[in-house]
């Protein structure tokens, strides 16, 4: 039984259950492991000696390789990008209304792939793996990974696979942040970069949001240093209040007020510390529900990892010339609910395209979800990746 | 904005003959991207189109356009000085609110400007207008209440808007049924269409 297995049914909490259109489905998934051998030197200056990712693919690779798309995941997700498991129907792919046959990223023509990130906690090598020199856990002793660790890694799978140069890199939020490091630092290994919901660096408020985070995790009493796992505790607390805070900026103040408003939870106020509104009883459950299957190391060194990211900084803040090596085609969009990646933040990035003469296409979509809008069904959306796809696919098509 | 979309409009060709081999021009207002498309095919130029409608960019998209979806009203901060060879401006001039500082923002971004708008003073719109109604043409599709266009105007008002403002007119063309006016443009030309700055 391979880690991913394993932890599985951990994940499975943590998607939405679906109507699933079978239809346009990519079925059953079966997740696999890539082994690597060869040390990886990461931006922390700590090298990784052996480490295994763990990833699934949907679609068929074509005879000339040209029509693989790696698919990048963001805070909370995985490798499980879409489908569904034999054993476990409901555990639906996070990108599932995304991508399969007939959808914006069409299966039917695409190999996808999708792969947990280094210091993930669902099957890649992490904080819950064995560290090799040691034989314990690595726990808190696992090194600090960035955009540019995880990119790295993914270019060493895409050369185990066979994939000399992708159709298209693509994600959203901290997922586009890897689509856009793949076009600064393997230029010539993807033809188009797909950026979503995305920022050239965080903002001091963001930071600040991570930082709560953070220390809502490294100050619960279970927390030990990150080495928790090893007096069989976790720290729940800390997890669940991080999750919190995090939910609060994935969503916008409309959003919120339509789907929650001044709501509450027993038709009456009962003047305790209870739950009184929805929207607390929303973020406990999202917050027992997250503590329950993710790990409190990952989730550290994810929001480190959002922290660091920022291209300019070796460029003296120069976005421009960061962004001067980009070879590939891009889509930039931004959703103008979105205040924690808000459409400035995107515009800046194309702006240093633009400045490149960079072959670059961007789109602000008007849904009112905020910075989640990038998961959700949205017809304007979906239809201009669809297009935006289209587009690649002629591209690449003998 | 206003473009009319599919068919190749008679000012494409008009604005073409003034675009050098493998420039790199900024469309404003770009519609479907015909007119990109058309120079890219025709002329081999590199560039962008700037648009507010969703359904335009997405058309920009399936035309193999790169298209930058943004309102005009709100300047081209995206665009540095001097970054192309022609900022081009096809029948939206007339629906812009701030006429005079999308025209400087072309000259800033762009080393010279094209704009075509359709000229009221030709006669049928004068006609029409001599019948006591506001003009309805091909160039000029809206009723008065839906319209776009606030800010019309005949080939004798740009004029002398450019020389007020010290804008050099390179060329003009003035098409009729897309066939070139040379006499009385200001009467006879339905479609005017200007080169200017550098």
């Amino acid at each position: 039984m391979t880690p991913a297995r394993k932890l599985r049914g951990f994940f499975m909490a943590a998607t939405k259950t679906r109507t699933q259109d079978l239809a346009h489905s990519v079925g059953n998934v079966v997740p696999q492991a890539a082994h690597f051998t060869e040390p990886l030197l990461l931006r922390c200056g700590r090298v990784l000696r052996d480490y295994e990712l763990v990833y699934e693919t949907y679609g068929t690779l074509n005879a000339d390789r040209s029509n693989a798309v790696l698919v990048c995941h963001a805070l909370n997700a995985s490798h499980h990008v879409a489908g569904v498991y034999a054993d476990d129907p409901d555990n639906v792919g996070w990108w599932d209304n995304m991508i399969g046959p007939g959808k914006p990223l069409d299966t039917s023509r695409y190999f996808v792939i999708g792969v947990n990130n280094l210091g993930g906690c669902h099957g890649s090598t992490g904080p819950l793996s064995v560290d090799p020199d040691t034989g314990r856990r690595w726990g808190g002793e696992f090194p600090v990974v960035t955009v540019e660790d995880w990119v790295d890694a993914q270019a060493r799978l895409a050369d185990q696979l066979g994939i000399a140069q992708f159709a298209a890199v693509m994600g959203g939020s901290l997922g586009a942040m890897q689509a856009l490091a793949w076009a600064i630092r393997y230029p010539q290994r993807l033809r188009h970069s797909v950026v979503i919901a995305c920022a050239p660096n965080l903002s001091a408020q963001n930071i600040a949001f991570n930082e709560v985070a953070r220390q809502a995790i490294i100050t619960d009493p279970d927390f030990n240093g990150g080495n928790y796992q090893v007096q069989g505790v976790a720290p729940k607390r800390g997890l669940r209040v991080a999750r919190m805070v995090g939910h609060i900026t994935y969503l916008s103040d409309d959003e919120m007020a339509s789907k929650f408003g001044r709501q509450l939870k027993h038709g009456k106020l009962n003047y305790t510390f209870d739950t009184e509104f929805q929207i607390e009883s929303y973020l406990r459950h999202q917050g027992n529900k997250f503590a329950d299957y993710f790990d409190a190391n990952t989730y550290l060194r994810i929001t480190k990892a959002l922290d660091y990211f920022d291209p300019a900084f070796e460029y003296d803040g120069n976005l421009t010339q960061a962004l001067k090596s980009v070879a590939a085609g891009v889509l930039v969009i931004s959703f103008t609910t979105d205040w924690r990646f808000s459409p400035e933040r995107s515009r800046e990035i194309v702006r240093a395209l633009l400045d490149n003469r960079a072959r670059v296409t961007y789109a602000e979509i008007d849904a009112p979800h905020g910075h989640d809008a990038f998961l959700l069904d949205d017809v304007r959306y979906h239809r201009l990746v669809a297009a935006y796809f289209e587009r690649v696919h002629q591209e690449i098509a003998p | 904005m206003t473009g009319i979309n599919g068919e190749q409009r008679p000012d494409f060709a008009a604005i073409a003959q003034w675009i050098r081999r493998d420039a790199h021009v900024l469309d404003l207002g770009c519609g479907d991207g015909t007119l990109l498309k058309y120079l890219q095919q025709a002329r081999g130029v590199t560039g962008y189109g700037v648009e507010i409608d969703d359904g335009n960019v997405l058309a920009c998209v399936k035309n193999g356009v790169h298209v930058i979806q943004g309102d005009l009203e709100r300047g081209l901060s995206e665009f540095v000085d001097n970054s192309f060879d022609y900022v081009v401006l096809s029948q939206t001039l007339q629906a812009m609110r701030n006429t005079e500082r999308i025209m400087r923002e072309m000259l800033r971004v762009g080393r010279a400007g094209i704009v075509t708008f359709p000229n009221f003073g030709y006669w049928k719109n004068r006609l029409q207008i001599l019948r006591g109604h506001m003009p309805v043409s091909e160039n000029l599709p809206f009723e008065w209440f839906n319209t776009p266009n606030i800010h019309l105007c005949t080939v004798a008002d740009f004029e002398r808007f450019c020389t007020e403002r010290g804008i050099n007119i390179v060329e003009r063309t003035v098409l009729t049924g897309g066939k070139s006016v040379t006499s009385w443009p200001n009467l006879l030309g339905e479609l005017a269409v200007y080169h200017f700055g550098g």
